[in-house]
């Protein structure tokens, strides 16, 4: 890894991560601080969402879940949080490497007296270190707000940690796929319509992993792997898939290791 | 010394041609001329030895190391500047620079402040807001604050004004008198010829000749012109005269034999004048192109 370039990457990087771990800190802000007028409702609440049809509320993870306790609600607002970090991590997987190329700076920074192994682990940590701020924020604002608006109901702490715990591999998935498939293809113009597609994608195939019961759909899916109403539910992690989101990840990163360092550098015709 | 050895380097792009079978050297401290036309395989063949393609076969050296292998290694002494010159767009020149600098194992500063000013270049401008002549600038100055051996300049004066051409050709000259070796494409046959002790001509992919400016000038057609009172093109109508016209009662053509054969024939009529000179290398250049 070098240095001087994982901090230019960085420094480039700096903005976006702090806009989207403002964002994703107002989002749980806003939701959070509507809970305890949900939870005074609560009974009033259940009952209506007993009423809907079964699919809507599985659409939006709400199937068995309890939104008058404190981890119950959250688990809710933590899936609006796992949307936002998705998009997040695959935009930065998928403009990693094709930044460079899209603008035509790659000439320049390979034509330096560095490896490309080495241009990539320093892009790799820079980005993931831009993660980890909003990684950080996540955990800030859960734990802030969940304390300033709980009101006096109590919850258990070891749920909420695991959740939280399991965003670096959630943001990993996302970014090292990105990052595979922005090497598989031969030019990305535009990043946002790809880390949307994967982002919104894998929650929308969740969804319907949920409504259909189709148990296939939630092997591939970290939204399933991750789903945030098994992990409070169950205070654990459904270990076998995320075994499957740990080996996408090494897979990916192998893989753009391998295709990386053999890549032809497109040039202006 | 080889400073650059080209062997078989041939690339494909899936179908499309880069270059076949391009083999060529470069001696240490000369000035290597690369022409051919946009699309010949120029730029191609510097992104091999850089090592920002890989070749589909055949293999190139620089400093006798083989150029992917080593390829790290090989940059610490090599400057590149590209034909295109693209750089962060958001970042200030003196960052992009100093970003530069970053990656070279000596301290590049007293260097850098020479050549930004040399060129005239506006240090705290974002490079967003640089026209591309100043680009190109920034491209040089980059390409050349680590006193690289070895260069390649890609189509290099594209975009710079005649001014900043001949600072920039004076330069090169300075580089080289250090001992630089130098590796030029272009497309622009005067600059080559002004600057080039050999050069390479490349056509479709596939290199057509190497030869000494001197020589590719000498053992070539000789540039005849005769101005003379009714005079007819068809006298000078000889073996080897070739693109023979008369215009305004002169008469010019490209001769390649005995130049004898043709002063025995200015000699026998009465003109008012002559001009006997050697082609430039544009009109060499198109003769191989023809």
């Amino acid at each position: 890894m070098s240095m001087n370039i994982f901090k230019q990457e960085f420094k480039m990087n700096l903005r976006s991560v702090i806009t989207w771990s403002v964002a994703v800190a107002v989002l749980i802000l806003v939701f959070v601080s509507l809970f305890s007028s949900f939870a005074q409702d609560a009974e009033l609440l259940n009952e209506m969402m007993a009423k809907f049809p079964e699919q809507l509320l599985t659409a939006f993870g709400l199937n068995g879940v309890n939104l008058a306790t404190v981890l119950g609600y959250f688990g809710f607002v933590f899936l609006f949080a796992q949307i936002c970090l998705a998009i997040q991590a695959a935009n930065y997987g998928f403009s990693l490497v094709s930044i460079e190329e899209r603008e035509w700076t790659a000439d320049f920074l390979l034509a330096k007296p560095v490896g490309r192994i080495q241009i990539l682990t320093s892009k790799l940590l820079a980005a993931l270190s831009g993660l980890t701020i909003t990684n950080i924020v996540v955990w800030i604002s859960s734990f802030g707000f969940i304390n300033l608006f709980r009101g006096d109901r109590t919850y258990e702490a070891k749920p909420l940690l695991l959740l939280l715990l399991s965003i670096v591999v959630f943001q990993l998935f996302f970014l090292s796929v990105g990052l595979v498939v922005s090497l598989l293809v031969k030019r990305i113009r535009n990043v946002t319509p790809y880390s949307m597609a994967l982002g919104f994608g894998m929650y929308v195939l969740s969804v319907f992993g949920d409504m259909l019961g189709e148990s296939i759909l939630e092997k591939i899916t970290p939204f399933k792997h991750f789903d945030p109403n098994y992990i409070i539910q169950h205070g654990a992690y459904d270990l076998p898939l995320v075994l499957i989101s740990a080996s996408v990840i090494v897979i990916s990163l192998v893989g753009s290791y391998l295709l990386y360092t053999r890549r032809d550098i497109p040039a202006v015709v | 010394m080889s400073v650059i050895e080209v062997n078989h380097l041939t690339k494909y792009y899936g179908k499309a041609r880069g270059i076949i079978d391009v083999s060529f050297h470069v001696d240490e401290g000369e000035i290597f001329g690369f022409i051919g036309p946009n699309g010949a395989g120029k730029s191609t063949t510097i992104r091999l030895l850089l090592s920002l393609i890989y070749p589909t076969s055949g293999s190139g050296t620089i400093f006798g190391k083989d150029c992917i292998k080593y390829g790290p290694e090989l940059r610490q002494e090599i400057g590149y500047l590209p034909s295109e010159v693209f750089y962060y767009e958001r970042m200030k020149v003196i960052d992009l620079l100093r970003y530069s600098a970053s990656f070279y194992d000596k301290d590049c500063t007293q260097r850098l402040q020479e050549l930004a000013e040399l060129m005239e270049l506006e240090l705290h401008r974002r490079i967003e807001d640089l026209s591309y002549g100043n680009k190109k600038k920034v491209g040089i100055v980059q390409g050349l604050l680590h006193q690289p051996k070895l260069l390649f300049l890609d189509e290099p004066t594209a975009g710079l004004d005649p001014l900043m051409q001949r600072k920039f050709f004076q330069l090169i000259r300075e580089e080289n008198q250090r001992g630089v070796t130098v590796f030029f494409s272009s497309h622009i046959l005067g600059e080559v010829q002004r600057l080039c002790n050999r050069v390479g001509i490349i056509k479709e992919g596939r290199i057509i000749e190497i030869a000494d400016i001197r020589t590719l000038q000498q053992n070539n057609y000789k540039k005849v012109r005769v101005a003379a009172d009714d005079l007819d093109a068809a006298y000078f109508d000889l073996p080897g005269v070739t693109n023979l016209e008369r215009h305004d009662g002169t008469v010019r053509f490209f001769y390649k034999g005995d130049i004898n054969a043709v002063m025995h024939k200015i000699g026998e009529i009465t003109v008012s004048d002559v001009t006997i000179e050697e082609p430039t290398l544009e009109e060499i250049f198109m003769h191989y192109y023809e």
